[in-house]
C-alpha cells in the first residue's frame, strides 16, 4: 500500500541572526491514507516545521517530501500554492478566520480557488457548516462566535473543498477543555466516518488520545510512542 | 477566471478592512487630494488663459510689430512706419472708405482691485476704425469715448476685477484725469483692459512709441499679400502675424512657464503623497500579515495578493483625486483671475474642466500604484509559515 505522506531523510534548518539552527535532521515518516496522526513534543522540537513541510507551506533543505504522489520538494512556490488548494485543509491554533467576513464567507474562501459556480459553492458551504454543527451561525462574524465555534468554522473551511489531508496545528491550543473535547470529537468523526486523513500537532496529551497513532518529536528526531502513554 | 475571482475576493476583503485603518487611509486620500487639487488648479489657470488668448485671435486679422518683438508692449514703431503699414495692400475698407486699421499704443496702469490690492490693467490706445477692425466689440453701457478727449471705456471683465472704473469714475493717468464713459464686451482678452483714443493717449504719454498696428484683412487669403508688401519694403523692419498666430505664441510661452511651475509644485507634493501611500500600504500589509499568510496557505497565489494591494491603493488614489478635484472646483471654478505684469494684464475665468480632472486622476493613479508597489511585493513574498505563527 502506498503511503499518503512519505518523508525520507529530510533535513530542515533556519538561519537565525548569524547562526544556522538545524530543526529536523534525517527525518523519516510515513502516514497512510485514513490515519489520524498526532505529533507531540516540546516547544522548538520541530513538530510545526514537520507539519509545514507536509502541508507544502515550507520546503526541506535535503531529502524528499512526497504527499499524495507529488514530490513537494521539487515544486515552485506557485505550484505549491495550487497543490495546497487542491489537497490540504489547514486548521490553525488561533483559527485565522478573516474577521470582516461572516462564517459562511470564511468557509467559502477556499472554494473561490475552484471552478464551482456560486450556487454550488453555497451548497458546499452549507453542508460543511451543518457538518460542524454551525448551520444556524452562518451569518455571524468571527467576533460574534465563541472560541470553540470559531474553531469549528475553521474546520468547516478546512474541509469544504474536500481535501486529501487535514493539517491541524494545535487546534485546541486556544480552547477550554469542553470546547477542546467538542472539536476533537469532530475531528475524530471526520476521520472515522468521512475517511479524512488528519495530522495534528498538539501539546495536549488528552487531545493526542483521540488520534489513531502518536509520534514524539524531540530535537528534530521522531520516535513512535504507544497511545495512552503521552504525558 | 479563477485568478480574477481570487483578485476580486482578496480586494473585497482588503476594502472591507479599510474602516479598521481609517486614519492611515485618510492620510493617503488627503495627500493625493492635495496633489490633484493643486495640479488641477494650476493647470486650470494655464488652460483657461490659453483658451482666452486663443479666443482673441482671428485669422483674417493681422498684427504688425517691430521685427524681433515678442509682444506689443516690447514693440515700437515710428510714425512713418505706422503710416506706411496702414497703406499696404490687402487691408479691408470701412463703410466710409477708410482703411480698417488701428495704430495702437499699449501700456499698463496700476489700479486698485476690488479686494484692495494693486494690479496692472492694460490700457490700449486705438484708432477711429476700432469697430471695423474689431467688430466683436460692443458697448453694453454708457457710450464710446470721443476722439481728442480724455475718455476711457472699460472692458466688462476689468470692471468686475477693478475698483474705481465704473462709468463716471475718474482715472488718474500721468497726472491728468480721464473719465470712464462706457463699458464694452468683446468676449476675449481685450475685455481685461480699457480702451481710449490713441492720439490722446500718445499726447499724455509724451515720448511713448506706437506699439503695433492691427488691420482687418480683405479676406483670410489676403494675408500673404499684406505680409509680403511689408516684409519686402526696405524701409520697414517688421514682423507680420495673423492675430491667431500672435496669441498662440503668447499662449505657448505662458503654458511653458506655467507647465514648469505646475510640474515642480505638483511633483514635490506627489513625492509627499507617494510616501504617505507607501507608509499606509506597508501598514495595511503589516496589519494583515496573518490574513495574507492564511490566504496563501489556503492556496491563493502571489499575483492575486499583489493585484489586490494595488487595487486598494488605486481606489484610495481615485477617491483622493475626486476629492481634490471637487475642492479645486468648489474653490476656483469660475474665479476671475488677473495675470499681469507692469505693462499689461489679462483677466480670465478659471475653469476646472472634466479634462483636467481626468489628468488629475491619472496622476493620482500613478502615485497610488507607485506607492503600493513595494508593499504589494512584500505582501506577496511574506514567508507563509513564519507569518502564520505571528498571531
Amino acid at each position: 500500500m502506498t503511503a499518503l505522506v512519505s518523508i525520507r531523510d529530510v533535513d530542515k534548518g533556519y538561519v537565525r541572526g548569524k547562526q544556522r539552527v538545524e530543526v529536523l535532521t534525517g527525518v523519516n515518516l510515513e502516514v497512510q491514507s485514513g490515519e489520524f496522526l498526532a505529533i507531540m513534543g516540546p516547544s522548538g522540537s520541530g513538530k510545526t516545521t514537520l507539519l509545514n513541510l507536509i502541508g507544502g507551506l515550507d520546503k526541506c533543505d535535503k531529502g524528499e517530501v512526497i504527499v499524495a504522489g507529488e514530490r513537494l520538494h521539487e515544486f515552485s512556490s506557485g505550484k505549491l500554492a495550487r497543490w495546497r488548494a487542491r489537497h490540504v485543509g489547514f486548521v490553525f491554533q488561533f483559527y485565522n478566520l478573516l474577521p470582516v467576513l461572516s462564517a459562511e464567507r470564511n468557509v467559502e474562501v477556499p472554494l473561490l480557488l475552484t471552478k464551482l459556480s456560486g450556487r454550488q459553492r453555497k451548497q458546499n458551504v452549507r453542508a460543511a457548516l451543518e457538518l460542524v454543527g454551525l448551520g444556524d451561525r452562518a451569518r455571524h462574524k468571527p467576533g460574534e462566535l465563541s472560541g470553540g465555534q470559531q474553531q469549528r468554522v475553521g474546520i468547516a473551511r478546512a474541509l469544504v473543498s474536500d481535501p486529501t489531508l487535514l493539517i491541524c496545528d494545535e487546534p485546541t491550543g486556544d480552547l477550554d477543555r469542553e470546547s477542546s473535547e467538542s472539536v476533537l470529537e469532530l475531528l475524530e468523526l471526520l476521520n472515522r466516518d468521512h475517511g479524512k486523513t488528519i495530522i495534528m500537532v498538539t501539546h495536549d496529551p488528552r487531545a493526542a488520545e483521540h488520534a489513531s497513532r502518536l509520534l514524539h518529536v524531540d530535537k528534530g528526531v521522531i520516535s513512535a510512542e504507544p497511545l495512552g502513554t503521552a504525558a | 477566471m479563477i485568478a480574477l475571482t481570487q483578485i476580486v475576493a482578496v480586494t473585497a476583503m482588503n476594502l472591507r478592512n479599510i474602516p479598521q485603518r481609517l486614519g492611515s487611509s485618510c492620510v493617503v486620500v488627503v495627500g493625493i487630494a492635495g496633489v490633484v487639487g493643486v495640479l488641477v488648479s494650476v493647470l486650470g489657470i494655464s488652460t483657461s488663459l490659453t483658451d482666452t488668448l486663443l479666443a482673441t485671435g482671428r485669422v483674417d486679422r493681422a498684427i504688425v510689430l517691430r521685427d524681433g518683438a515678442d509682444t506689443e508692449v516690447s514693440s515700437a514703431l515710428s510714425v512713418d512706419a505706422a503710416l506706411t503699414i496702414v497703406d499696404a495692400p490687402g487691408i479691408a475698407r470701412t463703410a466710409e472708405g477708410y482703411v480698417a486699421a488701428t495704430i495702437n499704443m499699449v501700456t499698463g496702469v496700476n489700479l486698485e482691485r476690488i479686494d484692495g490690492t494693486l494690479a496692472s490693467m492694460t490700457l490700449r490706445g486705438t484708432g477711429a476704425a476700432v469697430f471695423d477692425v474689431r467688430p466683436e466689440i460692443e458697448i453694453v453701457a454708457g457710450r464710446m469715448f470721443e476722439r481728442g478727449v480724455r475718455e476711457l471705456i472699460v472692458g466688462a471683465s476689468a470692471l468686475e476685477e477693478f475698483a474705481g472704473v465704473n462709468i463716471g469714475d475718474i482715472v488718474s493717468l500721468r497726472g491728468s484725469d480721464w473719465t470712464v464713459v462706457g463699458v464694452f464686451t468683446s468676449g476675449d482678452a481685450l475685455e481685461s483692459g480699457m480702451l481710449t483714443d490713441v492720439e490722446t493717449l500718445l499726447s499724455a504719454y509724451q515720448g511713448a512709441p506706437r506699439n503695433s498696428v492691427t488691420v482687418m484683412l480683405e479676406s483670410e487669403d489676403s494675408f500673404d499679400e499684406f505680409r509680403d508688401a511689408l516684409t519686402t519694403n526696405p524701409a520697414l523692419t517688421v514682423d507680420v502675424l495673423r492675430e491667431t498666430e500672435y496669441y498662440s505664441r503668447q499662449a505657448s510661452f505662458i503654458n511653458d512657464v506655467i507647465g514648469v511651475v505646475t510640474n515642480f509644485v505638483a511633483g514635490i507634493m506627489a513625492v509627499g503623497a507617494l510616501f504617505a501611500a507607501l507608509n499606509t500600504m506597508y501598514q495595511a500589509v503589516s496589519s494583515r500579515s496573518v490574513e495574507i499568510a492564511t490566504l496563501r496557505a489556503i492556496g491563493f497565489g502571489q499575483g492575486g495578493i499583489v493585484v489586490s494591494v494595488l487595487c486598494e491603493a488605486l481606489l484610495l488614489a481615485v477617491v483622493g483625486a475626486f476629492v481634490g478635484a471637487a475642492v479645486a472646483w468648489a474653490l476656483f471654478n469660475g474665479t476671475t483671475i488677473n495675470m499681469g505684469s507692469v505693462n499689461a494684464s489679462i483677466v480670465f475665468r478659471l475653469e476646472v474642466s472634466p479634462g483636467l480632472v481626468a489628468q488629475g486622476v491619472v496622476w493620482a493613479c500613478a502615485v497610488g500604484l507607485l506607492g503600493a508597489l513595494l508593499p504589494a511585493i512584500r505582501a506577496a513574498r511574506l514567508p507563509v509559515a513564519t507569518a502564520l505563527r505571528a498571531v
